[in-house]
């Protein structure tokens, strides 16, 4: 009864220890891929607050102005006025549109009659 | 353990044979017994008490062995813990209203030398000046070989000739990494942000500090690590900043004038939209400070917070909105407008001569200094002042600048009568374009104290009662009649109903006395008129218009036109719906795209 005690205790002990080693070295896995990540992504926050002052940059009004007035045969970008606001009944409802032909079995040839108008 | 008997029968018997007791046997036995346990039981507690001191001892030592290694040791961020960190750069950013960016920080590396590592100082030297031509060759050869073991080269690289620098292939020559702050936006909004520039600088790292604006206000709020880097927002708005530069730099060259200055700001809370002063500079590359000469020509003065002006006309709303407050007059009151009015030794003389008599809304609309002054005769300096000071005109602006508290208005010496009848008028008082915005906000926003602020705010609290809601009703109207049939009729935008006053003021000699040819000239201005959001000063500083026979420098002719201009472009931008009713018919075409 004795022996079995000391047996199973040793083992238990000799399992225990195995899994201390195992987790010790998991958790220094974790670290350095923690580490390396924390390097990632101060990395991509550097990039990305270079190309946040580079899109300020770009996009200072005074190259957009100068880039709208270069362009300004094809944009005709104007600074916008009071004059280009309108109310909405001042803007013309669209044409009704007219009753369509009923062509659903339409196969053969159409005969058409009628002046041309000049 | 074999125990020995307490009555062993051979001792007992013997005892009983020479008639002795026999219990005094087994007393002694017992004593016996008694002595080896106490002392069994000495023995033990002494070696309990030992274990424990020896316990007590290794706890000790081991405390004291890991403070000393903590205290040698070098200091580790510990890695498990922050699993949240985030690289937070050094200083914050400055965004405006909408979240664009103003102030940003860029990652450069500055270069160092360290002449003992280097192997050819001479060509290390010429290929350094042939990458940076401002370098001089004869000077970097003699630092290489001197004594020194370190100097800076260069504070800031830009990476094309960082890969410059690294071709040399010069081991002494090294690079540190900077974090260097960039305004992306040049110009626009310089006096604002003012300018950053390194503190204690190290090979590794450096400290950016601000030096003016709200970058030296906000300096420790920028760099506080708490905070992780959340931008500083500001009520700027920089598309209405740009389009405000614009306009009042093309009004300043078309205007002869040598400086300008406008402001934007919201009638309501204070927030400055736009904040323009010219001429400006490039905070990327802040000029120094001016050694000699008159600081307020430099372009680091911000005309609009740090030039105390006399403005002129445009103070005559005051004093007749404390006369309509105080119901000591209604705008159809008739005022005495007979000139010259004499005063003691002083005469006050108009601009032209506008007969006996004007009602209170005339006086403002054609600008009577002889009205305005028996309105303030009336008044009381007392009264005046007390006023003035509620308005805030007489302590420097609370606005989150620096250079803001410098910014004193200029007093008269003595608040004498005389002094009460110019200032109502806008003369012997000097106060800032800021001061007056606020002023007129004030006046326009229902008669409520408005304090100018850079500061996005998100809640409107109306600040302390100024004047009556029927008096700001009044001085409303007043000053859309200013602009629909009086002085400023060159502001008159399609769409938007504009109300202001114009002020044309004789610029002070340095030695005493007035110019006769260099004026200030302002136009306050405020709409829409029916329910005003904005309130717009524009100062030209020594404006000439030459388009006529001869050169004109009133603000009806300088100021006022600029002003307009800015409106026609600011007004849609700021999302104000224009009258469109009101508007010349108005054609709706279709768009194209």
């Amino acid at each position: 009864m004795r022996g079995v005690l000391y047996t199973v205790s040793a083992l238990i002990v000799m399992t225990l220890a195995y899994w201390a080693y195992y987790e010790n070295y998991e958790t220094q896995e974790a670290l350095r891929e923690a580490a390396s990540l924390q390097r990632s992504i101060g990395d991509a926050r550097e990039t990305l607050s270079v190309l946040e002052a580079e899109w300020a940059y770009l996009n200072r009004p005074d190259r957009l102005r100068d880039l709208a007035e270069l362009n300004f045969p094809v944009l005709e970008l104007m600074p916008i006025e009071a004059r280009q606001f309108a109310d909405v009944h001042q803007v013309m409802a669209p044409p009704p549109e007219l009753p369509g032909l009923d062509l659903g079995d339409l196969t053969g040839s159409v005969e058409v009659q009628g002046e041309v108008s000049q | 353990m074999i125990r020995t008997p307490l009555r062993p029968l051979a001792r007992v018997l013997e005892a009983r044979s020479k008639g002795e007791n026999p219990d005094k046997i087994e007393r002694e036995n017992i004593r016996v017994r008694h002595e080896e346990m106490s002392e069994r039981m000495r023995l033990r507690a002494e070696s309990r008490l030992l274990f424990v001191g020896l316990m007590f001892v290794v706890g000790f030592v081991m405390v004291s062995a890991r403070m000393m290694v903590l205290a040698s040791s070098d200091v580790v961020e510990p890695q498990a813990a922050n699993s949240s960190a985030r690289i937070v750069a050094q200083r914050a950013n400055i965004v405006d209203r909408t979240g664009k960016v103003l102030a940003t920080n860029l990652v450069t590396n500055s270069l160092y030398a360290q002449p003992h590592l280097m192997i050819e100082p001479d060509r290390a030297a010429t290929e350094l000046a042939a990458i940076f031509p401002d370098m001089d060759v004869e000077r970097l050869k003699k630092d290489f070989k001197g004594t020194r073991k370190f100097l800076w080269v260069k504070k800031k690289l830009s990476p094309e000739q960082q890969q410059a620098v690294h071709d040399i292939g010069e081991p002494g020559l090294l690079f540190g990494p900077r974090e260097m702050r960039l305004y992306p936006n040049g110009k626009l909004a310089a006096h604002v942000l003012g300018g950053a520039s390194f503190g204690r600088e190290g090979v590794h790292s450096a400290e950016v500090v601000g030096t003016a604006g709200v970058e030296k206000t906000f300096d420790e709020y920028l760099r506080d690590p708490v905070l992780e880097g959340t931008p500083l927002q500001l009520s700027l708005d920089l598309t209405i900043q740009s389009a405000a530069r614009r306009v009042l730099f093309g009004g300043m060259k078309l205007m002869n004038a040598k400086g300008a200055t406008s402001v934007l700001m919201d009638v309501k809370t204070g927030e400055v939209i736009s904040l323009v002063s010219l001429p400006d500079f490039d905070p990327n590359k802040r000029p120094p400070v001016p050694s000699k000469g008159d600081a307020s020509d430099s372009p680091l003065f911000n005309r609009a917070v740090q030039g105390v002006y006399e403005l002129g006309s445009t103070f005559k709303v005051f004093a007749i909105a404390q006369a309509l407050e105080l119901g000591l007059v209604n705008p159809s009151t008739m005022i005495d407008t007979k000139g010259p009015m004499k005063w003691g030794k002083y005469k006050i003389r108009d601009f032209h001569d506008y007969g006996p008599r004007l009602s209170v809304t005339d006086v403002l609309v054609e600008s009577s200094n002889i009205g305005t002054a028996h309105m303030a005769i009336n008044i009381g300096g007392k009264r005046q002042r007390a006023f003035l000071e509620t308005l805030g005109m007489l302590q420097p602006t609370p606005v989150e600048l620096v250079e803001a508290p410098g910014a004193r208005p200029l007093l008269p010496p003595k608040w004498s009568e005389i002094s009460t009848l110019t200032i109502s008028y806008g003369h012997g008082l000097a106060v800032s374009p800021l001061h007056l915005a606020a002023g007129y906000a004030t006046m326009v926003n229902g008669g409520t104290q408005v304090t100018p602020t850079l500061l996005k705010s998100n809640s409107v609290k109306p600040g302390p009662r100024v004047i009556s809601e029927r008096t700001s009703d009044q001085v409303r109207k007043m000053l859309r009649q200013v602009v629909s049939r009086g002085t400023a009729s060159f502001a008159d935008v399609p769409g938007y109903d504009v109300g202001g006053k114009t002020g044309t003021a004789d610029k002070p000699k340095p030695a005493g006395g007035y110019y006769k040819d260099k004026v200030i000239a302002t136009f306050a201005a405020a709409f829409p008129m029916d329910d005003p959001k904005y309130v717009l000063i524009v100062t030209l500083d020594e404006p000439v218009e030459t388009s006529g026979r001869d050169p004109r420098r009133t603000a009806g002719w300088t100021a006022v036109p600029v002003a307009a201009e800015m409106i026609r472009r600011t007004a849609p931008l700021l999302g104000l719906r224009p009258d469109i009713e009101a508007m010349a018919q108005t054609k709706v075409t279709e768009a194209k795209f």
